[in-house]
């Protein structure tokens, strides 16, 4: 493995959003939630614009709209006031408020600011049927889109679950999924017979049915009083193995209530999501359910069928990554080579956890970089040759520069319609995956052709 | 939650009243704020000599309602610098404001030769990081300006600065003047941090601040072309800047510079040389022209090329004004040639859309050029508004003169501008400017949007997330038109709702072949079969609906 210098000062194509906006995606997979900004108005509507493009559904992010004045004096006064404007209008469950780069420049103590506004108006908090409110400090400064998302998630089990009974509930916190992904993992769960919470859930949230009638605040969602009870839960289960070491969900709820934590990768491919199945054969007391099995058998098969086609093809996969983990992780097993494996993140853990789901199955592991731009994975690729990217709809001009398919995969897909329907994880998941991926290469090989075969 | 079924549907019409609407879009909000709203949503007339009532505009926006406004730096580098394609342009600052306005506009361009450059595929950050926030992002912006130069040796960089630079006090101003002397190429720099205005405006008059500070007038060069014009306020969404192109070169009209759809540096330097300024889009763009009037003497007429009339009109006031036989006729035979084919299509689709209504929240300008070409197939505009304009915009410039100056428009450099010494040319003699006049030619005139809507119509400013459902439930347009953020929102409530920022990957718009498209576009999403599978119940009969507020 090579380990270079950024070879760059300034960044050039980011391969990472910011922080907040992984914390409005998980404050939107919580039941009633309205996601909230403390800071100038020009984050929200940028992230609103951007979450939208990508899930084609509605995306209500709020601001407290700062101005000079209050850069200058603070902001205290405008976040309360939109509050009280957020909880008048949507009558939400939760409000998460997270802090943009103004607010953290200015050092604005949200939490405290919290605190008083619950002090100074409990009528207005009971009016309004008594949200909970949730903070979360993302600078987007330290950290991009992911930790957000994971500070959010774990802002929230630390602020809102309590000590309870015991319950006979599990806890699955699966990281930044797709909605398709969380519904499929919903049903896994209950095919198991497990009670249990998953958060976040943006299944219905951010991809919800047409509607008679619009509701401002779209249903679906982890309920709250779940989240609160999962203090109680028996075994929490967790998504990313590049989270290891740092402060998250699971983490929180196995210092506090010395909830059993079952971390895995995120489960994309089959040994990662035959980890996943023997955590929830060992919870449920049970086998795998028999339509599940067979979705595996069909797996296997499909391997075998398409290795010819893609044995030895070189790869770049970029992303989140937990997200590029998992790929990785799923390309080698079905005979990809994955040449580089890049992501904007820098959690430092990348490497050694591509290396520990790849060891047995590469001759040599592939180039591993963190905290890198498209330009970076640009200048790295070239010499490697690809013949296939996988990710999100940022690497398409590197494609096209190369000629090779580009599998759009995670967030964002902009330039593709249904790209919030990606299934990544489990045995369908991956099923879904390698059919895509054959087909890709199917297509290029016939485009290529000079004779255009429709028989191969 | 109630899933569409064709069970759900039965038609069902209601009277509106303007006044008791109003009154329910302010009901849910606390006293204070509704006081505020109050004079943002304005019940259109008319009086006897065309004044329309006040509305409250360019206001902050009250924290906590859902805006669909952007910031300062949004409106100086995605709106007016963004669509330039040779300058390299870096944003200082954290990851996600640069990553944010990274090709999500849809500006067109085409670079003149097959090497010509383009940025505008690249979003260049100085991706700050704790230790710049806690030092100084100085030396790492100095860095980036010598990585962008060492990779592409652009003619010129420039530098837009965000949210925290501005709070930890970088002087992004005087790297750049360091780092032009040192690489001997045009490089400054915008503070326009988000905070700094009550939307995006903002940041349009601090981007032309710093185009005319820093490039207008650069180069002297005179093009050839009989008549030669600049366009503003023109961003070439969907290809329109292509479209009007086209027109003016048949009309044998030479386009010096637009201002800044499918733009270069050089248009911008030798921008002052041409004889008129043409105004498109009002709100982003009338301060260059005022300086370059004042500065240069070229005289600034307001346009619109949205709208088959409209073109028309607009190429005959351009006509006009250079006051050519020879012109005017080319101009007559153009639009001769041009418009069969449009009414042709125009008298088709409008048998089918007659009387239909549309809303309109959007921009500075579009909310206003988009209900001429709904009224070209019939259609009513019941409800319009803007997001970020000012009361000129709507009421019309006559009302310059009264406006309160606050705290956030102080914040905004107005530059102090003189003619001249040497190349001070007035393109008109006062003689021939008052002659025109007197005639009803009209110069730096503008009547806003308010002039053009019917009596009893709803006028918006900043509508909010909560209002648009309101809005939605009550009127039961038949087209709703705004921007991305509220598409989905606009569509899960069954109206079909169409985007003009980025025109739903559509376009052009502008010009005769853009009306077209525009008709066949609106035929098609108003007259389509899906709504009648997702179509909230009041829409079976929309032309009932249309009866009350606005005849
Ligand atoms: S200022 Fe920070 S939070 Fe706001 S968009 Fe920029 S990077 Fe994101
Ligand atoms: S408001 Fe400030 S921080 Fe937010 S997007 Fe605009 S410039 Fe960036």
């Amino acid at each position: 493995m090579r380990a270079k210098p950024q070879p760059y000062v300034s960044t050039t194509n980011a391969c990472k959003l910011c922080k907040p906006l992984g914390a409005c995606l998980a404050f939107r997979g919580m039941e009633g939630a309205v996601p909230f900004l403390h800071g100038s108005q020009g984050c929200a509507t940028y992230m609103r614009r951007y979450v939208i493009s990508h899930f084609r559904e509605p995306m209500d992010i709020a601001s407290s709209s700062l101005g000079e004045k209050h850069a200058v004096y603070g902001g205290g006064p405008n976040l309360k006031l939109g509050l009280k404007n957020v909880m008048a209008k949507y009558q939400p469950g939760l409000i998460g408020i997270a802090t943009t780069c103004l607010t953290e420049t200015i050092g604005d103590d949200v939490p405290m600011l919290v605190k008083e506004f619950v002090r100074d108006f409990p009528e207005v908090i009971q009016e309004h049927g008594s949200p909970a409110l949730v903070s979360v400090s993302t600078p987007s400064y330290s950290g991009t889109h992911m930790e957000g998302f994971h500070a959010a998630v774990a802002a929230a089990v630390a602020q809102l679950a309590a000590q309870g009974l015991p319950h006979d509930g599990i806890a699955l916190f699966p990281g930044f999924v797709s909605p398709a992904d969380t519904r499929y993992l919903k049903e896994i769960l209950a095919d198991f017979e497990l009670q249990a919470t998953v958060l976040p859930d943006i299944s219905l949230t951010l991809d919800a049915p047409a509607l008679v009638e619009y509701e401002t605040l779209p249903s679906g969602g982890t309920p709250i009083p779940a989240i609160r009870a999962l203090g109680g839960s028996r075994a929490a289960i967790e998504f990313g193995r590049t989270l290891e070491g740092q402060s998250s969900a699971g983490k929180v709820l196995h210092d506090r209530f010395s909830t059993p934590l079952h971390a895995l990768g995120m489960p994309i491919g089959l040994r990662e999501t035959d980890a996943f199945f023997s955590v929830l054969e060992a919870l449920s007391g049970r086998g795998t359910p028999v339509n599940h099995e067979l979705e595996r058998g069909r797996l296997i098969d499909a391997y075998v069928d398409g290795h010819k086609y893609l044995f030895g093809a070189r790869a770049v996969v970029y992303g989140e990554e937990d997200l590029v983990t998992g790929l990785t992780a799923f390309l080698a097993e079905i005979g990809v080579r994955p040449v580089l494996c890049a992501s904007g993140g820098r959690s430092g853990r990348l490497a050694e956890a591509i290396r520990d789901v790849t060891q047995d199955l590469l001759p040599e592991p592939p180039l591993v970089r963190e905290g890198v731009d498209f330009y970076d994975i640009a200048e790295e690729a070239e010499a490697l040759e690809p013949e296939i990217l996988i990710g999100n709809s940022k690497g398409y001009h590197l494609a096209r520069k190369w000629g090779v398919p580009i599998i759009r995969v995670g967030f964002p897909i902009h330039d593709r319609f249904g790209g919030h329907r990606t299934l990544h994880l489990g045995y369908r998941g991956a099923q879904s995956l390698l059919d895509r991926i054959v087909n890709a290469r199917l297509e290029a090989k016939q485009e290529a052709s000079p004779v255009g075969y429709s028989y191969i | 939650m109630k899933v569409v079924s064709k069970e759900t549907i039965s038609p069902e019409v209601e009277p509106i009243d303007p006044a008791a609407v109003k009154q329910e879009l302010l009901r849910k909000v606390p006293t204070k704020v509704a006081r505020k709203r109050a004079k943002q949503i304005v019940i259109n007339s008319l009086a006897e000599n065309q004044d329309v009532p006040e509305i409250g505009a360019n206001t902050r926006t009250i924290p906590g309602i859902i805006t669909q406004r952007g910031c300062t730096y949004a409106g100086c580098k995605g709106v007016v610098l963004g669509p330039t394609r040779d300058i390299v342009n870096i944003t200082h600052g954290p990851i996600g404001c640069g990553f944010y306005s990274w090709l999500t506009r849809r500006n067109q361009t085409r670079a003149q030769e097959p090497a010509g450059e383009n940025f505008m595929t690249y979003c260049f950050s100085t991706d700050m990081q704790e230790e710049d926030i806690v030092f100084g992002g100085e030396k790492k912006l100095r860095a980036a300006i010598q990585e962008a130069y060492d990779l592409f040796k652009p003619k010129a960089i420039s530098v837009f600065s965000t949210c925290p630079v501005g709070l930890i006090g970088d002087d992004v101003h005087s790297v750049t003047r360091e780092m032009k002397e040192q690489l001997g190429i045009n490089v400054f720099a915008f503070s326009c941090e988000g905070y700094k205005g009550v939307s995006q405006s903002a940041g349009h008059h601090i981007a032309n601040n710093g185009l005319f500070t820093h490039i207008v007038g650069l180069d002297d060069t005179v093009q050839e072309g009989k008549y030669k014009i600049n366009l503003l306020g023109e961003y070439n969404i969907g290809g329109d800047a292509f479209e009007i192109d086209r027109i003016l070169k048949d009309c044998g009209i030479t386009l010096v510079a637009t201002f800044s759809g499918n733009s270069s540096y050089d248009q911008f330097a030798n921008s002052h040389t041409a004889d008129l300024n043409t105004i498109m889009c009002h709100r982003s763009i009338n301060y260059v022209a005022e300086m370059m009037e004042t500065k240069f003497g070229i005289p600034w007429i307001k346009i619109n090329f949205i709208g088959a009339e409209a073109s028309a009109k607009t190429l005959r006031k351009i006509a006009n004004y250079f006051e050519d036989p020879e012109l005017i006729e080319r101009v007559e035979e153009v639009i001769a040639r041009e418009m069969p084919e449009v009414i042709k299509v125009r008298d088709e689709i409008r048998a089918r859309c007659q009387g239909k209504l549309a809303m309109l929240f959007v921009g500075g300008s579009r909310a206003h050029h988009y209900q001429e070409l709904f009224a070209e197939i019939g259609m009513k505009t019941i409800s319009a508004g803007y997001e970020f304009a000012h009361r000129d915009d709507y009421e019309g410039r006559h009302v310059l003169p009264n406006l309160k100056v606050d705290a956030d428009s102080r914040n905004i450099e107005e530059l102090e501008v003189h003619p001249d010494p040497e190349r001070y040319r007035p393109r008109k003699s006062a003689e021939d400017l008052a002659r025109m006049q007197e005639n009803g030619f009209r110069f730096k005139d503008y009547d806003g949007m308010m002039r053009e809507m019917a009596a009893g119509t709803l006028v918006i400013d900043d509508i909010s997330q909560y209002e648009t459902e309101r809005l939605l439930e009550i009127y039961k347009p038949a087209i709703f038109c705004a921007g991305i953020k509220e598409k989905f929102a606009v569509q899960k409530s069954g109206i079909p709702m169409k985007q003009l920022h980025s025109y739903d990957s559509g376009g052009p718009y502008a010009g005769f072949k853009g009306a077209i498209n525009f008709y066949r576009e609106i035929d098609r999403m108003v007259n389509s079969q899906i709504w009648t599978y997702l179509k909230a119940p009041w829409q079976e009969n929309p032309e009932l609906a249309a009866k009350y507020a606005c005849d």
